[in-house]
């Protein structure tokens, strides 16, 4: 746990010590941010964090997924591309077993994270949901206090020490950029933040559970522009010490942040490659039609 | 073309619907102040010889001697209404949680429409079955127990039957509830790795205790009211209960029984009246009560 810890407060030291980052974030001076922005991660698919192998998902005897193989780079960002209904959200969901909780679903198929396959019958399913933050399409703050959603992960895991707790609570905040925002009002109801401050907690209380992994099911599409850049600065930052997947229907978002890209169509991986290879290279003529916008 | 007649007729229809509403609405609100102000002043001859406050305080209940005391009346009638409350309201949580959230689907489609009979089933059906279950029930197992003795007509009798009543309303209140929570909450919570359980506790509870509330002003206002069943079992006797297997003798339950008889008794239905009045203000000081607390709560945790 406390490796974690260190970890996230490794980057808010780190964005301390680095002025140039400081001033990039905080002055939020556009060419600056571009050039943070464009610091794409060198992939390294030896080891995947996230690896798909033959995954096929009935959801109401209606085949969704069809027959995916896949794997997710570690600490890097993933985004998951394709026009609505192909699957995506689906294949987000089956990754931290959220997907299990719908009803008359089947799922054939593996899906390894760190090389342990996640349907054994021997797994825990909090430990898989432990391993990975859900950021979900509208932030949905827990109905109790700012506080106490970012506590609710430790608390839930059985950290009862308040002093820990509130540290934790600082950290995390921090890491997700609302500490300034909030800092005064830490009791005060969640939902009464703006929708963009909303999914930052929402993000920091996705860490405060010290995940491997982000999952964003379209994190930023009911933001206002301003909110959705700085979710995606933060996951640019982030990406040092996580693994972080996105479903995107925004193209221009995938090209901004996007490290690996996975296009799907209609239940299929069409094709996965790097960032570079995908929007300036495709492969599938697909794919070539997809990226070039001739449809959504 | 913005000047001109040719949309009078539309115009004329919208606002005449409206004015229709509107005294339509009036008129229903109209008469729980018409229902009020009868049952005060037919009252008012016993008001005018007996104070309030003796009436309400008062224990003795002997109409040939002019003597009206309401006060066991209206402790049956609490007695009645918590213990019924008391016996609903932790297993219809608990069943409507179960249903909501752990039941397999094809469990709610048989759980459903038996909760939609169980409410079905006329009141003195209940009673009946009362008689023949419940009362023996109390007076051979459970109050031997605690007490020397108790024939079985008791307010722990009522307490039951009414609570079995008022289940299937709550049940199917809470169930409404939950469903209207969004799934997206749940899966915030289980996503960071909560048990169904941790889930429940924390989140669904607690977004929902708001509409709890309100099934509770709902179920009572209808355990306040409730007749034939409760009168059947209750034993009736004016005393005050003073263990839950002593007979009580609920506001509902006199008014029911002795409406039309005795009549030419001085006072004895203005006294009944009065009884009627007494409840309906207890119903009206309990809605006024829960709506405070309502707001408390929503302001409470910004729900």
């Amino acid at each position: 746990m406390n490796t974690r810890l260190l970890k996230s407060e490794n980057i808010i030291a780190s964005s301390m010590n680095n002025g140039k980052d400081v001033f990039l974030l905080e002055e939020g001076a556009e060419a600056q941010v571009r050039t943070l922005l464009l610091q794409k991660t060198k992939l390294d698919l030896t080891a995947p964090h996230i690896s798909v192998k033959n995954l096929n998902v009935h959801l109401q005897k209606k085949h969704v997924l069809k027959d995916v193989n896949l794997d997710i780079p570690n600490k890097a960002i993933t985004c998951i591309i394709g026009p609505s209904g192909c699957g995506k959200t689906t294949l987000l969901k089956t990754f931290n077993r959220l997907l299990e909780q719908s009803v008359d679903v089947k799922i054939d198929g593996h899906v390894f994270v760190d090389g342990e396959d996640i349907h054994d019958k021997n797994v825990e399913i909090i430990n898989i949901r432990k391993k990975m933050g859900l950021l979900s399409q509208r932030p949905c703050p827990l109905p109790m206090s700012i506080f106490d959603n970012i506590a609710y992960g430790p608390r839930i895991h059985g950290n009862r020490n308040m002093k820990e707790l509130s540290r934790l609570v600082e950290n995390y905040l921090k890491a997700a950029g609302l500490w300034d925002e909030v800092k005064d009002r830490l009791h005060s109801p969640a939902n009464r933040l703006s929708i963009g401050q909303q999914q930052r907690l929402c993000l920091a209380r996705g860490l405060a559970v010290e995940p491997e992994i982000i999952l964003g099911d379209e994190a930023t599409s009911a933001l206002d522009p301003i909110s959705s850049k700085k979710i995606e600065e933060l996951f640019v930052e982030l990406k040092r010490d996580y693994s972080i997947i996105l479903v995107t229907h925004t193209l221009r978002q995938a090209r901004r942040i996007a490290d690996y890209v996975v296009f799907m169509y209609l239940g299929e991986v069409i094709e996965a490659g790097s960032a570079d290879e995908i929007f300036n290279n495709p492969q599938k003529e697909l794919t070539r039609e997809y990226i070039s916008g001739a449809f959504s | 073309m913005i000047f001109g007649t040719h949309t009078k007729y539309r115009v004329f229809k919208d606002s005449l619907a409206r004015r229709i509403m509107l005294g339509l609405t009036v008129f229903s609100l109209l008469l729980a102040v018409i229902v009020g102000l009868s049952l005060y002043f037919k009252s008012s001859s016993i008001l005018h010889e007996h104070s309030l406050w003796s009436l309400l305080s008062g224990s003795s209940w002997r109409p040939f001697k002019g003597e009206f005391g309401f006060y066991p009346f209206i402790m049956g009638t609490l007695w009645v209404t918590a213990i019924s409350i008391f016996i609903a309201l932790p297993l219809c949580i608990l069943t409507s949680i179960f249903l909501s959230e752990y039941a397999h689907p094809y469990i709610k489609k048989i759980v459903f429409p038996l909760i939609d009979i169980l409410a079905g089933i006329p009141p003195v059906v209940y009673g009946v079955w009362g008689i023949l279950v419940v009362v023996p029930f109390i007076s051979e197992k459970l109050a031997p127990h605690f007490v020397e003795f108790s024939s079985g007509y008791s307010v722990l009798a009522g307490g039951i039957v009414l609570a079995i009543m008022i289940m299937p309303l709550i049940i199917s209140i809470l169930i409404e509830i939950f469903a209207a929570i969004p799934k997206e909450l749940r899966d915030a919570s289980l996503s960071l790795g909560a048990t169904n359980w941790q889930t429940v506790k924390f989140v669904v509870l607690r977004k929902s205790l708001p509409g709890i509330v309100a099934a509770i002003v709902l179920a009572v206002s209808r355990a306040f009211g409730e007749t034939i069943a409760v009168l059947m079992v209750c034993g009736n006797m004016s005393a005050v209960p003073k263990s839950v297997f002593d007979s009580g003798y609920p506001l509902p339950a006199l008014i029911a029984n002795n409406y039309g008889e005795m009549m030419s008794l001085p006072l004895y239905d203005s006294a009944l009246m009065l009884a009627a009045l007494i409840l309906f203000v207890i119903i009206l000081i309990f809605n006024a009560a829960s709506r405070i607390i309502l707001t408390r709560i929503e302001r409470r945790f910004a729900l």
